[in-house]
């Protein structure tokens, strides 16, 4: 059994920096990267795709970082844990098997099992209610609409995966903090009572699953940090014990201290006592943080205690249209006019027959994210107009976006900054969470 | 004294669901055992009255001196359905170091610029 072991992670979601994942693989001193790309409205966009291809609905960016850096990943001997499987994991495989220089080079481990879209109508047959655990309404609503169902499986499928000899575990919709808890199931052994441990390995995957957001990246001090251009992604060094250090890579910018930390703990937290994985449930007031000064920290004493019967089921739905545009106004004013122009838009579409199931205006750079909070009018010079409108009939919310440029020549003046066409009308999608019995749900692990 | 609470505690917010939650993490024990007893959710709700249409439920953690409020129904819908700027709610933990405070005299010492 090692005595350390060493997790990096080098994407936060899909669309995170593309080199901080090439830098930690040629940095090289750990064992395992894992690497997030899964928000919950990536798989309904990425099941669209499979819809349409049925090779496609995976994060192709994993397979050109995979293929463009085998002889690093080889050479330094790091095994990466990733949910870039999206809905197709089996097709994300074959695809980066196609392009690798030597086939046998890597051994991936594909996980199945999490993605129920194609069962879902005979799951609610058989009994699961799929209720929406927020509103407690019934899935009947929307299950003519449904675009993705995935669940948040347990981290012992990664575990399958190592013991059959992956060097890349391929994943769909694990749980963020499991990416990290997967490994070390491997290579400690730890069994699913030993709630302890598991809370720790839980709790090390929380405070990295961000990336850079607790290695400098979001700090409220954030004056304090001397650089933040080359900002570190995080490392955590975790012991047969469950305890662990939080590092990042010397020489690299950015800060780990308590208060770094403490912040990324908080980040998209519920009850402290009760954070529950399918793993276990930990208790985030249990753990002891010690601040080493030395741009690590480490934590101790993790209490965690049995998880739930029930897995979380994300489920995606249809749900609309919406469409946002803006304008820059300037000058003398900014204010007043904006709120003017913003009166006249509106009534323009009324006059036109046009009214919307939601509607908004803000004013950027004055009040839109903090509203009367802060409200000190500082007599700004320029003031950016967002006008935006949500709707289940997808000509309405056209027509909104064919309403904003005339406004440049039949408003007030100063008015600039709508570049980029008119806007479109996107699809909305939806959430709809809720749990399903752990009893029925079935990974399994295939070696490509 | 009136101040703003960004100089006695550092915060993080983000989605969940419909939610947001903010995370103020205090400076120090003795600005954290204030906030324990006089920053109540009630308070914060009234706060961002702007933003939350339920409550607002506040979590103690005595091990990271914070505080974690969720200010439930609070984005105008979850993060795709929602018409905001600001859809998930990250731009709250800035606002909420910009709520004043009544903080009492004798405690100054802890207050940083």
């Amino acid at each position: 059994m090692k005595e350390i072991v060493k997790i990096a992670n080098g994407q936060g979601f899909w669309g995170d920096s593309i080199d901080a994942p090439v830098n930690l693989i040629k940095y090289g001193k750990i064992d395992y990267l894992t690497l997030d790309y899964l928000a919950e409205v990536t798989i309904s966009i990425m099941q669209k795709q499979k819809l349409k291809n049925p090779l496609f609905g995976y994060a192709k960016d994993f397979v050109d970082l995979i293929v463009n850096n085998q002889d690093d990943i080889r050479k330094n001997n790091i095994k990466i844990i990733t949910n870039a499987g999206g809905v197709n994991p089996v097709e994300c495989a074959k695809a980066i098997k196609l392009k690798l220089k030597n086939k046998s080079d890597f051994k991936i481990g594909v996980v199945k099992g999490d993605d129920i879209y194609n069962n879902i109508d005979g799951l609610i047959n058989s009994g699961q209610s799929f209720r929406n655990l927020e509103t407690g309404e019934d899935i009947s609503l929307i299950r003519n609409k449904i675009t993705s169902a995935n669940v948040y499986i347990d981290s012992y499928c990664i575990k399958d995966a190592l013991d059959k000899g992956a060097d890349i575990v391929l994943a769909g919709r694990v749980s963020d903090p499991g990416l990290t808890l997967g490994p070390l199931l491997y290579e400690f052994d730890w069994k699913n009572n030993d709630f302890n441990k598991l809370a720790s390995g839980t709790l090390a995957g929380h405070i990295i699953e961000c990336g850079a957001q607790c290695t400098g990246g979001n700090y409220s001090k954030w004056y304090d940090i001397e650089n933040l251009s080359n900002i570190g992604y995080p490392i955590v060094e975790v012991y047969p014990d469950g305890n662990f250090n939080v590092t990042k890579p010397k020489g690299t910018d950015g800060i780990i201290n308590k208060l770094s930390i403490s912040e990324q703990v908080l980040y998209e937290m519920g009850d402290p006592k009760n954070y529950i994985s399918p793993d276990v449930c930990v208790d985030f007031t249990s753990f002891n943080l010690i601040d080493n000064n030395d741009n690590t920290v480490s934590i101790k004493n993790v209490k965690g205690f049995k998880a739930t019967d029930t897995y979380k089921v994300s489920i995606s739905y249809f749900s609309g249209y919406k469409s946002s545009g803006q304008l820059t106004i300037s000058g003398p004013h900014a204010y007043k006019k904006a709120k003017y122009v913003s009166k006249i838009f509106w009534d323009r579409l009324k006059l036109a027959g046009y009214d919307f199931n939601n509607k908004n205006t803000e004013f950027l750079g004055f009040d839109s994210c903090h509203k009367k909070m802060n409200h000190k009018y500082s007599g700004s010079n320029e003031i950016v107009l967002r006008l935006s409108v949500k709707d289940s009939d997808k000509q309405k919310v056209e027509r909104f976006g064919k309403e904003i440029s005339p406004l440049i020549t039949t408003g007030p003046p100063g008015i600039t900054g709508f570049a980029g066409g008119r806007p479109k009308a996107q699809e909305v999608i939806s959430f709809w969470p809720s749990l399903i019995d752990k009893k029925i749900v079935n990974t399994t692990v295939e070696i490509l | 004294m009136k101040i703003k609470l960004g100089s006695i505690a550092s915060s993080r917010s983000g989605d969940k669901g419909k939610n947001t939650n903010v995370g103020v993490i205090f400076n120090s024990q003795e600005a954290y055992d204030w906030s324990k007893k006089y920053l109540s959710s009630l308070m914060v709700k009234e706060y961002f009255s702007d933003f939350v249409k339920g409550d607002v439920l506040r979590y103690e953690l005595d091990n990271l001196l914070s505080l974690n409020f969720i200010l439930e129904d609070s984005l105008g819908g979850g993060g795709s359905d929602s018409l905001l700027n600001d859809a998930q709610g990250k731009t709250y933990g800035q606002a909420i170091l910009l709520m004043e405070i009544d903080f009492p005299n004798k405690l100054k010492e802890y207050i940083n610029e």
